[in-house]
């Protein structure tokens, strides 16, 4: 598996976590941008109103 | 007639000057005095830093839109402080020696009813031999990304990395915090994304080694002694969020490192387990330790009274606890809520101006005794949130007498928003963006994490990308006071 690949390069990197084939597609599925892109903005709009 | 002062156009400067105006119309003068004559929306230095912006696009001239506003404005750095008058007037002034607008190097006084510190800090490389040239400003050894110009120089330098790893010499790029004391440990994590992103784009990613160098004792405490989030359907530290953005880009790191000293391509730093060492590079950003301005202040007879205004690291004093004690005793309530100094009343202080009540991350130090922990992050939200507070606070003491109740916005009741993006194609850039909530912990309203998780969140992806991009613009275009800028939230 080509993601898994850099856990092997560095001891530091064998104790984390890797996204794989599916997590990095979803970064820029388009579709699946859009929805996460409403969500953050209405989370970071909520975060700002409960901030002033 | 009353006239504010706001020294410092910068982000927390600029929105305090700007609404304060808007608020108190003609009948009160609002006066800003800033060394700069462009103002610079500083997150996207970064894009300046890898060649995806240039400079122009990050910046725009003050005169006109202070103009528009009504603002008197002065290109001129603030020197002292002299909130009791002098002998033979009360009135509180300000000394200035001008900058620009055909005055540079003449001197003047600016007497005020009600000051605004905004001054941010100063970029204070000469903490580190070798990171400064010995008169304040960057050595030759490393990069900056902190003004737009530093940022244009990183990206000259940087395209001299790409065009020997394109000619097959292999490159070694170190990037994160020039001191033990460093604070805005985001923008170095943000540019070494962008940084592995281009070298991937300009094919050379196999040709570098890119490694960070940071004085977190774990990596993702971004100076906020890390934060807790929730990630598909755990709750998980921004540790691992941290280490796993920096395992996939095959980036390793090192932390708890005291950067000790710079010469040309070494970086020797010590470790918080006492032991030392040196990493060589060909190309370093390392951000510098940031302090106060220098900015003195004087008694009525002339006697320095610094020291009771401004704390040992040159950040000025307000109404937070400086007497916490111990990180066990520490409390959400030692965080400032007006900003107010509390020797004189009629002073405030905003943004990176202002003397945090310590450190939000457990302190740390070496075996040798050597301090090693982030100073406490004040990012653009908190900054313009307050800029914004306090503006509201002196237009209630100049239109309803001194006894007007002030504006509060404690650091401890307020988010913070930060986009961490790599690349910038609409398409091809992501971003790790992250929303923290408060950006200081408050243990007692949210045991375990100090936090709430379900506005303290990270996730990778185009979303925030085009976050970061809309953010870019509409901040400019709120800082250029266009048709509806009181709309755009700081
Ligand atoms: C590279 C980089 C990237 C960043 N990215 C982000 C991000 O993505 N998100 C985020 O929220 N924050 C980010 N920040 C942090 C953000 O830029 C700061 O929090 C913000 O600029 C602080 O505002 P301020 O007004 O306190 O200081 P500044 O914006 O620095 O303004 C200070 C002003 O005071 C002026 N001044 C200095 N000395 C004097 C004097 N003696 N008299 C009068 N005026 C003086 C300066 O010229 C300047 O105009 C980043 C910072 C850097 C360096």
């Amino acid at each position: 598996m080509e993601h898994e690949k850099n856990f092997q390069k560095n001891d530091q990197f064998a104790l984390t976590m890797i996204p794989g084939g599916f997590a990095k597609k979803m970064r820029t599925c388009i579709i699946f941008q859009i929805f996460r892109f409403i969500v953050i903005n209405l989370k970071m709009l909520v975060v700002v109103s409960k901030s002033h | 007639m009353a006239r504010l002062v706001v020294m410092g156009g910068g982000v927390s400067g600029h929105t305090a000057a700007t609404f304060a105006k808007k608020w108190l119309g003609k009948e009160h003068e609002v006066v800003v005095v800033t060394p700069n004559s462009q103002w610079n929306w500083i997150p996207s230095n970064i894009w300046v830093g890898v060649g995806e912006m240039q400079k122009e696009d990050v910046i725009f001239p003050l005169a006109p839109v202070y103009e528009k506003a009504g603002i008197d404005y002065r290109q001129a750095k603030a020197v002292s402080i002299h909130p009791e008058g002098k002998e033979d007037d009360d009135t509180p002034f300000i000394t200035i020696e001008y900058t620009g607008q055909n005055k540079k190097g003449q001197t003047d006084e600016l007497t005020y009813d009600y000051l605004i510190n905004a001054t941010g800090p100063k970029l204070n490389f000469d903490a580190t031999p070798g990171l400064g040239d010995g008169n304040g400003q960057m050595g030759s050894h490393t990069v900056s990304v902190c003004t737009a110009d530093h940022a244009v120089h990183a990206n000259e330098e940087l395209q001299k990395i790409f065009d020997k790893a394109k000619a097959g010499e292999r490159q070694k790029i170190l990037v994160g915090t020039g001191h033990g004391l460093c604070t805005c440990q985001g923008a170095a994590f943000e540019y070494i994304f962008n940084i592995e992103h281009e070298a991937k784009e300009a094919g050379v990613r196999d040709m570098i080694d890119i490694k960070w160098i940071s004085n977190e004792s774990f990596l993702g405490d971004f100076g906020m002694g890390g934060l807790h989030m929730k990630v598909g359907g755990y709750v998980v530290s921004s540790n691992l969020f941290a280490e796993s953005l920096f395992a996939e880009r095959n980036v390793p790191w090192i932390i708890g490192a005291h950067v000790s000293k710079v010469e040309e391509g070494k970086v020797h730093y010590e470790l918080l387990d006492g032991t030392t060492g040196v990493e060589e590079f060909d190309f370093a950003m390392l951000i510098p330790p940031f302090a106060g301005v220098g900015l003195k202040a004087f008694a009525k007879d002339g006697s320095d009274i610094t020291s009771k205004i401004f704390a040992p690291n040159g950040f000025m004093k307000v109404d937070a606890n400086y007497n916490a004690g111990s990180y066990e005793n520490w409390k959400a309530s030692d965080w400032p809520r007006t900003y107010q100094n509390p020797d004189y009343k009629n002073i405030f202080a905003v943004g990176i101006a202002f003397a945090p009540p310590h450190l939000i991350s457990k302190p740390a130090q070496s075996v040798n005794g050597t301090p090693i922990n982030p100073t406490p992050p004040r990012t653009g939200m908190p900054a313009g949130i307050i800029g914004k507070a306090v503006a509201h606070s002196v237009c209630d003491l100049i239109k309803n007498g001194e006894n007007a109740k002030l504006h509060e916005a404690s650091m401890a009741e307020m988010g913070a928003a930060c986009v961490a993006s790599a690349g910038k194609g609409v398409l091809d850039g992501t971003a790790a963006a992250m929303t923290v909530y408060p950006v200081v912990p408050d243990f007692e309203k949210y045991p375990g994490t100090g936090r709430d998780t379900t506005y303290t969140y990270g996730e990778v992806g185009l979303a925030g990308h085009w976050i970061k991009h809309i953010l870019h613009y509409m901040f400019i275009y709120k800082a250029k006071l266009y048709p509806g800028w009181t709309l755009i939230p700081e």
